[in-house]
């Protein structure tokens, strides 16, 4: 790939108490793919975008985007959290949800006005969810649920989007029209991150993929890396996986 | 008791003033589910009431809260402090802060209470309140603070808002988490140290937490809710002072928290959308209205069998069926999806487009 590295990070190193979560990765993702990590629960997955997106704070190592730290990046990347990380009881509407994504454009203070709320509506359009804008958030499926948190980051208008596990506990519409839409991102040269448990699903829906378990185990496109030998160096067990290349 | 009379005005004002806040802030604390941190930081306090008067002397309100201003604030980062770097859950570090801050400040109260000093008297009116010490000065410090609090909530709302519904999202959004924390939890502990003169340390949190889980059951959205805790902690302050003005020698306190406790159970069984009348009503309507579809697809499944879907059959014919009465049929035929006559019954055709709909999803009715 002669594209760009969009995000590269070095010597990672992420610890809760005294187990290291993460072990000293390296990893170069390049501009304009859709990539998935993969890895079993407790590999480090979420946890590996979280240190790249500051939330954690890492033992050692540093990343960068697009060739400089991260924070000085920040409009460039737009993340999507787990749908459960969230009380979706709180009093408020989907339209405002996603106009929490215009919130970091607007920095301290300033209120969002008529740009943002127009900019929020039309995201709402994208993932299907104009006819909710006003339904309270409790009152919405985990599916909706997940085209709202879609929606609220596509607002950020990022170059780079980090998602953790968007297809968990979707029914299979959503799930289509959550991966018709990272299709779009990368056909737009957006670079999506996503954080993947469905193996049968990588080949089809991503073109780039990470294995990950504590340490990095491989990355590269998915034609030529995503086979049964780095699938049993990941999850530690014998696999065979029907790959389609 | 003359309700124009000056120290009442005073009082009532200041608990409405001391309500309005605690229901503005306490709604922060209910929505981060840190409702029993409320709780902590007013017995956390108790000892820095008594510190304050052991090193000045004095009986002087402003002062004891200052003491207690800063005891509650060490207390509240010594709690998190242990829920960070322990593996201590959030409840275990509360309770342990809460007691243990408590059981020194009873600890000096009571030494204090030895010295041959005649000023010592009066401090354990911080244990549950007396409203009735209040001056106009009291209330002009509770006013400063909640206009500055009013002010903040403002200027800082939107912030407020996303770090309460997502926190690490805001982080990645490049706000300082931190800082809009330490705001929001010093203006609460602010809040709490200010009503410990009327309502004292030991109901103080349901000052803070009664207004706002009320207001939550009334409405959807943030900036409604805050409006209803305040208005609602300002009645609670008013009508208690009423009452305990009223019949005399009611201590307010513990009245106010109990009105402000009546807008609560109020709330929890009448609030049309989240209220326990209205869901059983809701749910016992929803299980009529399922019998009596039930009851009009097991006619639908008899009247397919006819060409003429209006063709007349007998009641009888229902009796395989056990779900239907004399009642569900004439709440069907009142429906127009029936009528009947004699011992017989007729699908209209109404009903007969009803029943073919019942289970399609995508066929919204109502």
């Amino acid at each position: 790939m002669s594209n760009p590295i969009a995000i590269k990070v070095d010597d990672l190193t992420v610890a809760y108490n005294y187990k290291p979560v993460l072990w000293d990765i390296d990893l170069e993702i390049p501009e304009g793919v859709l990539m998935a990590i993969v890895g079993p629960n407790g590999a480090g997955k979420s946890t590996l975008i979280k240190s790249i997106l500051g939330i954690l704070k890492p033992i050692a190592g540093s990343v960068s985007i697009y060739g400089k730290p991260y924070k000085k990046q920040r409009d460039l990347v737009a993340y999507v959290p787990q749908k459960g990380s969230v009380d979706w009881d709180f009093p408020t509407t989907a339209l405002d949800v996603v106009t929490m994504g215009t919130y970091g454009a607007l920095g301290w203070i300033k209120r969002p006005g008529q740009k943002e709320k127009k900019a929020a509506l039309e995201a709402l359009e994208k993932v299907g969810m104009l006819p909710f804008k006003g339904r309270q958030i409790s009152q919405l499926s985990g599916g909706q649920q997940q085209r709202i948190f879609l929606a609220r980051a596509l607002v950020q208008n990022a170059s780079i989007y980090f998602m953790d596990e968007p297809f968990q506990g979707v029914d299979a519409t959503t799930e289509i029209a959550i991966i018709n839409i990272l299709k779009e991102l990368r056909k737009a040269g957006k670079t999506v991150v996503v954080v993947h448990h469905d193996l049968q699903t990588v080949p089809e829906y991503f073109d780039w993929v990470t294995f990950l378990n504590v340490k990095k185990i491989a990355t590269g496109a998915v034609k030529d890396i995503f086979n049964d030998d780095n699938l049993t160096k990941t999850y530690g067990i014998n696999f065979k996986v029907s790959v389609n290349k | 008791m003359n309700f124009t009379d000056y120290t009442f005005l005073v009082i009532a004002i200041g608990t409405a003033i001391l309500g309005a806040v605690c229901g503005m802030l306490g709604s922060f604390a209910v929505l981060r589910k840190q409702s029993l941190l409320g709780d902590a930081i007013s017995h956390a306090a108790l000892p820095g009431i008594a510190i304050a008067f052991l090193i000045t002397g004095a009986k002087e309100s402003n002062v004891l809260l200052l003491g207690a201003l800063i005891s509650g604030l060490v207390g509240t980062f010594w709690i998190r402090g242990i829920i960070t770097k322990t593996h201590l859950k959030s409840d275990t570090a509360l309770g342990l802060i809460l007691s243990l801050f408590f059981g020194f400040g009873m600890l000096l109260l009571t030494f204090i209470q030895k010295q041959p000093n005649a000023n010592q008297a009066g401090l354990d009116k911080y244990l549950f309140g007396q409203a009735a010490t209040l001056l106009i000065a009291d209330v002009y410090l509770m006013a400063i603070v909640t206009g500055l609090c009013l002010f903040v909530l403002l200027l800082f709302w939107k912030e407020f808002k996303i770090l309460l519904f997502d926190a690490d999202y805001t982080k990645t959004l490049g706000f300082n988490t931190k800082f809009i924390d330490v705001l929001i939890t010093s203006f609460i502990v602010l809040a709490i140290v200010l009503g410990l003169q009327t309502v004292g340390v030991v109901l103080m949190s349901a000052m803070l937490l009664a207004p706002a889980a009320a207001a939550r059951q009334w409405t959807n959205s943030l900036s409604t809710m805050v409006i209803l805790a305040a208005v609602f902690g300002a009645f609670s302050g008013v009508f208690g002072t009423v009452i305990s003005a009223s019949q005399n020698n009611l201590s307010t306190g513990p009245v106010i928290v109990i009105v402000a406790g009546v807008f609560v159970l109020v709330s929890f069984v009448f609030s049309p959308s989240r209220g326990l009348l209205f869901k059983q009503i809701r749910f016992m309507k929803n299980r009529r209205d399922l019998e009596l579809y039930k009851t009009l697809s097991f006619m639908h499944h008899i009247a397919e069998t006819h060409e003429d879907i209006s063709h007349p059959h007998s009641i009888k014919l229902l009796n395989n069926f056990q779900g239907f009465t004399r009642k569900t049929l004439q709440e069907l035929e009142e429906k127009n999806y029936i009528t009947i006559s004699g011992l017989n019954w007729s699908l209209t055709p109404e009903g007969f487009e009803k029943a073919s709909n019942l289970y399609n999803q995508n066929f919204k009715d109502e």
